[in-house]
């Protein structure tokens, strides 16, 4: 079975010669769950924005659900990778001017040209999942931070995607906030959808993924499961990392 | 500044201005006394004399002033609305042309907004009327089966004429503005925060997609005022008609204070015409801005 996404020796520079990303690469197959972690300006970040095109790279190859993207950023291909790629933001990114379920229903209506009835259906069905049905008339801005976020998940989630991206999900959260955005992701990873996760939430890490790949400096410094990485680390540098997210 | 120096401050400002309008006042009626004209709108009842070229409604030069000044009104309402119109469709355009993707459509416009801003409108104008209009043959510069005539007089378009006046300053008008309308597009657009935009990318949607859906109803609240001071200063500066020789309400105003000397009575006039017009224009996009904080449902 084809992976998922396959990643082979991405590399991008900033001008001043600083890479964001260096020679990176991977694989994600179906149902798996991929948590990047590594410290603030690592690239994990710009990592997986690239695998929506949300980021361009300058070498390597890229391969997402078998769409083939380069250097080019060949736009219909992206557009093509978005229909089926979900992706959730730090900061959520609702529409503020869309109700919950207008927010939901957009992509579905303007990009796959289904129907408003339908669409709406769907997406009362992903808000009642997450728990947040009631809100569906309400807007953004009326939410808490954690029920913003599972807007958006259930936002991403209405194109039926193949592939769900998040981009540290729970840092803008209140701690008591979080649990309830993790316990959705939760939910999703056992129902087998394939997940890339940016996080500092090692006991998600712990319980829901299948490999933790740790960056630094644009590298990737260890790919390890999850029982390993958190236990017994291969590289220095990873402990040295844990050591301190430990200490908060 | 303790409170009895703040009142005393304050009091020695409301003396000087009071001052200042006194001795306005006091050299204005000097002024009248000497002229022996006195103060009275009676004159405006009298035939103007003198002969307009352009007119909307019909005029002769045995009408009175006052219908010469309404036809003025009307020739600054004429050019000040289309101008706006023209105005706010190119500045829309190059506004989303400096923001877009297109490196050289954005380098274009970003040239554009500069020379226009950098140069004073009423070059602009002379130059549309002078290199643009007059430089043009006397007769059918372009011509098209006498449905399209481009000429030094003017534009003929199936029976519309268009004086080159006119063009001249609705060119010159609208260009001029444009630019700024633009740069209140732009920040506009920019005021919306990147997010955003990633987000609707994200979904799928295509960048037409996600301006008209996302960004443009909520740049929308940052643009309306900057657009109106906009519109009001197309307003204003519609009075550099004077140059190229339309007759707009302040061209007449003038050869009517040359005519007559009733300096005082046409300047009220004029202020009160400027005043209605631009009140009109800041209530209509006042309640524009309304409709649309509205129908935002949210905070």
């Amino acid at each position: 079975m084809e992976p998922i996404v396959v990643a082979k020796n991405l590399t991008k520079s900033y001008t001043k010669g600083l890479r964001a990303l260096d020679n990176v690469s991977l694989t994600v197959n179906q149902g798996k769950v991929l948590v990047v972690m590594g410290p603030s300006g690592s690239g994990k970040s710009t990592l997986i924005r690239t695998f929506n095109g949300l980021e361009t790279f300058d070498k390597g190859e890229l391969s997402i659900l078998g769409i083939k993207v380069d250097s080019t950023h060949d736009e219909r291909k992206i557009q093509k990778i978005r229909r089926r790629v979900g992706m959730v933001f730090q900061q959520f990114n609702l529409f503020p001017h869309l109700s919950i379920l207008e927010n939901i229903t957009l992509a579905p209506v303007h990009v796959q040209k289904r129907r408003q009835i339908e669409a709406e259906e769907y997406g009362m069905y992903l808000l009642s999942q997450m728990g947040i049905d009631s809100h569906a008339k309400k807007y953004p801005s009326q939410l808490s931070g954690g029920e913003q976020q599972r807007v958006a998940i259930a936002r991403a989630l209405a194109l039926k995607p193949k592939l769900l991206l998040f981009d540290e999900p729970t840092s803008a959260l209140d701690p008591e906030r979080i649990t309830e955005v993790l316990d959705a992701m939760r939910r999703l990873a056992e129902q087998g959808m394939t997940m890339i996760v940016v996080t500092h939430e090692i006991g998600f890490a712990k319980d829901v993924s299948d490999q933790v790949l740790f960056m630094d400096s644009g590298k990737v410094i260890e790919k390890s499961p999850p029982n390993i990485f958190f236990s017994n680390a291969r590289h220095e540098r990873s402990r040295k990392f844990l050591n301190q997210l430990d200490k908060h | 500044m303790n409170i009895n120096q703040r009142i005393f401050l304050q009091f020695g400002i409301c003396i000087i201005i009071f001052g200042l309008i006194g001795i306005l006042i006091n050299n204005l009626t000097i002024n009248l006394v000497r002229t022996g004209l006195g103060f009275n709108f009676s004159w405006l009842f009298k035939p103007a004399s003198f002969a307009l070229a352009e007119h909307p409604l019909p005029y002769t030069s045995s009408d009175s002033y006052v219908w010469a000044l309404f036809i003025g009104w009307l020739n600054s309402l004429k050019v000040i609305f289309s101008s706006l119109i023209l105005a706010t469709f190119l500045g829309t355009l190059i506004g989303f042309a400096r923001t877009g993707k297109n490196s050289l459509l954005g380098l274009i416009s970003a040239g554009y907004i500069t020379i226009i801003r950098q140069t004073p409108l009423l070059l602009q104008l002379m130059f549309w009327y002078f290199v643009g209009f007059l430089g043009l043959k006397d007769n059918m510069f372009i011509q098209i089966k006498n449905i399209f005539n481009i000429s030094n007089q003017g534009i003929e378009f199936s029976g519309l004429t268009f004086s080159s006046e006119f063009l001249a300053l609705l060119l010159g008008l609208s260009i001029f503005t444009s630019a700024y309308i633009a740069e209140v597009i732009r920040g506009g657009i920019l005021s919306v925060s990147r997010g955003q935009w990633e987000a609707f990318r994200s979904l799928g949607l295509s960048e037409r997609q996600g301006l008209i859906r996302i960004v443009i109803p909520q740049a929308l609240p940052a643009i309306i005022p900057g657009l109106t001071s906009q519109y009001l200063n197309l307003a204003k500066n519609s009075t550099l008609a004077i140059a190229v020789g339309y007759s707009d309400i302040y061209a007449i105003n003038d050869t009517i204070i040359n005519q007559t000397g009733r300096s005082i009575e046409c300047f009220i006039i004029l202020l009160v015409s400027f005043l209605i017009l631009n009140l009109l224009i800041t209530n209509t996009m006042e309640i524009i801005n309304r409709l649309i904080l509205k129908s935002r449902k949210y905070s």
